[in-house]
């Protein structure tokens, strides 16, 4: 049967990992090419780069990076950041990506998506949605443009109309929990694994190794995402998947 | 030396597989040359053939018959002379006689069988994406090295799959709710639709049983 996967995840800045990471014997902790071997050496089912660059000279820089890597590293890769583009998508599958994820130019034009897909195929095309919790209705709305903006667009309805657009697997950040190391949203996560029949990457929040299990247990995440734990030397893939199989999770 | 041709039309996967490949290549004894084909004529200076793809089963069939004479010189290369062929992912399903991915589009028609969409069964999500266990129908070089109790894991994704008409033609099937095709094989041709190019050291491992293959 499909395994459950785990996703390191690196934000990618003009080319370099965003804060570096913890690796000994690494000769360049933030290069975003290094550490992805590191990764696939520690046998992580896929790598994600968020290219997080401001500007549009350097987005090139992401092309060389997503190149450089599906020469060394030879496992499932997805890239994400400032994708608004089908040129973007078609230069990031032929550069190596497997799967292009688009965040904000899916909100501002769902057909986007639609077009994506159908020019490239449901499968990979990712969707990620950056969601917040509205406590006062109850409700997760939609944020754009790395969190600034609230669309106060519902999450539980965009995923279902994306889903339906041709988005293949969806990737749900809870902005609520980023950066808290207290775990994913499980509640959220389970609510969008049971509205949409595509796959769900879980993100935002991890602090330990029994959250990546909450992810798929109580979330029923296909996939769970994390970045520091890994980066800092905590945990390494291994561990992560030691212990979720000890706890009963189909991992490889 | 031996040239391995990979067919180059357009599709995503084309970077990830010649790099496959050549990693593969550069450690064995004897001298290989990865050649991206773009033409006709490139076919004909090959003596094995792989054909990647990524995308939409008419989009893939579109990309090929759009290149000037391809189609018929891979066909007599492949079928009349025996080359080694490797078709993977979309590249596999082409070889079936027919597609039902949007439009029904003729394939190949080298392997019986027909691409349809994977049966949807209870929770099951599509795209089947993701790393899975593959088990052997039968013996086969394609799998030299490769155990057969449940460690050969590889990573698929795709939303169809290749309908075989004939049983000896499936080398190889994954579970996703019901048995799926993962591996296919005919004389000197084969097909896989998981993605070796990504499936790590397992996948690294059946690219080099593909070079090493004598059929």
């Amino acid at each position: 049967m499909l395994k459950s996967r785990i996703i390191p995840c690196l934000d990618v800045n003009n080319g370099r990992v965003v804060k570096g990471t913890n690796f000994v014997n690494l000769r360049d902790a933030g290069d975003p090419v290094e550490v992805a071997k590191i990764y696939d050496e520690q046998g992580a089912d896929e790598v994600c780069f968020l290219d997080i660059t401001a500007s549009h000279e350097n987005r090139d820089t992401i092309y060389d990076i997503v190149r450089q890597t599906a020469e060394v590293c030879f496992m499932p890769l997805t890239v994400g950041g400032g994708v608004s583009k089908i040129e973007h998508i078609r230069t990031l599958l032929l550069s190596g990506a497997d799967k292009v994820s688009i965040n904000s130019a899916a909100v501002k034009d769902n057909n986007f998506v639609r077009y994506a897909a159908d020019k490239y195929g449901s499968q990979c095309i990712v969707v990620a949605v950056d969601a917040k919790k509205n406590d006062a209705q109850n409700k997760w709305e939609v944020y754009t443009h790395g969190g600034r903006i609230n669309t106060e667009i519902d999450v539980l309805h965009y995923v279902e109309r994306i889903v339906s657009l041709g988005a293949g697997e969806l990737l749900i950040t809870s902005m609520d929990k980023d950066g808290t190391r207290s775990g994913f949203d499980n509640i959220l996560v389970k609510k969008i694994t049971d509205i949409v029949n595509v796959p769900v990457i879980a993100s935002g929040g991890v602090g330990n190794l029994q959250h990546l299990v909450d992810g798929i247990k109580l979330g029923h995440a296909d996939a769970v995402l994390a970045a520091s734990i890994f980066h800092f030397g905590e945990y390494t893939i291994n561990e992560a998947k030691q212990y979720m199989k000890e706890r009963g999770i189909n991992v490889r | 030396m031996e040239i391995i041709g990979i067919i180059d039309y357009g599709s995503g996967n084309i970077h990830s597989a010649t790099k496959a490949f050549e990693n593969v290549a550069k450690d064995l004894k004897k001298e290989i040359k990865i050649l991206r084909i773009h033409n006709a004529a490139d076919i004909k200076l090959c003596d094995r053939v792989v054909l990647p793809g990524v995308g939409a089963f008419k989009d893939c069939k579109a990309g090929l018959v759009n290149i000037d004479g391809l189609v018929p010189t891979l066909e007599k290369k492949i079928l009349d002379e025996g080359a080694p062929f490797l078709g993977i992912c979309v590249g596999m399903q082409l070889l079936a006689d027919i597609g039902f991915e949007g439009e029904t589009t003729p394939g190949f028609g080298w392997i019986p069988g027909v691409v349809d969409k994977i049966p949807t069964t209870a929770g099951l999500k599509i795209p089947h994406m993701g790393w899975n266990t593959i088990k052997f129908n039968r013996a086969h070089s394609i799998f030299n090295g490769l155990e057969n109790k449940g460690e050969t894991i590889v990573y698929f994704v795709h939303s169809y799959y290749f309908q075989v008409k004939k049983m000896e033609d499936l080398l190889g099937i994954c579970d996703y709710g019901s048995e799926i095709t993962a591996v296919i094989g005919k004389d000197n041709i084969i097909g896989c639709q998981f993605h070796p190019e990504k499936s790590q050291k397992i996948g690294l491992k059946f690219i080099k049983n593909f070079i090493n293959w004598s059929p």
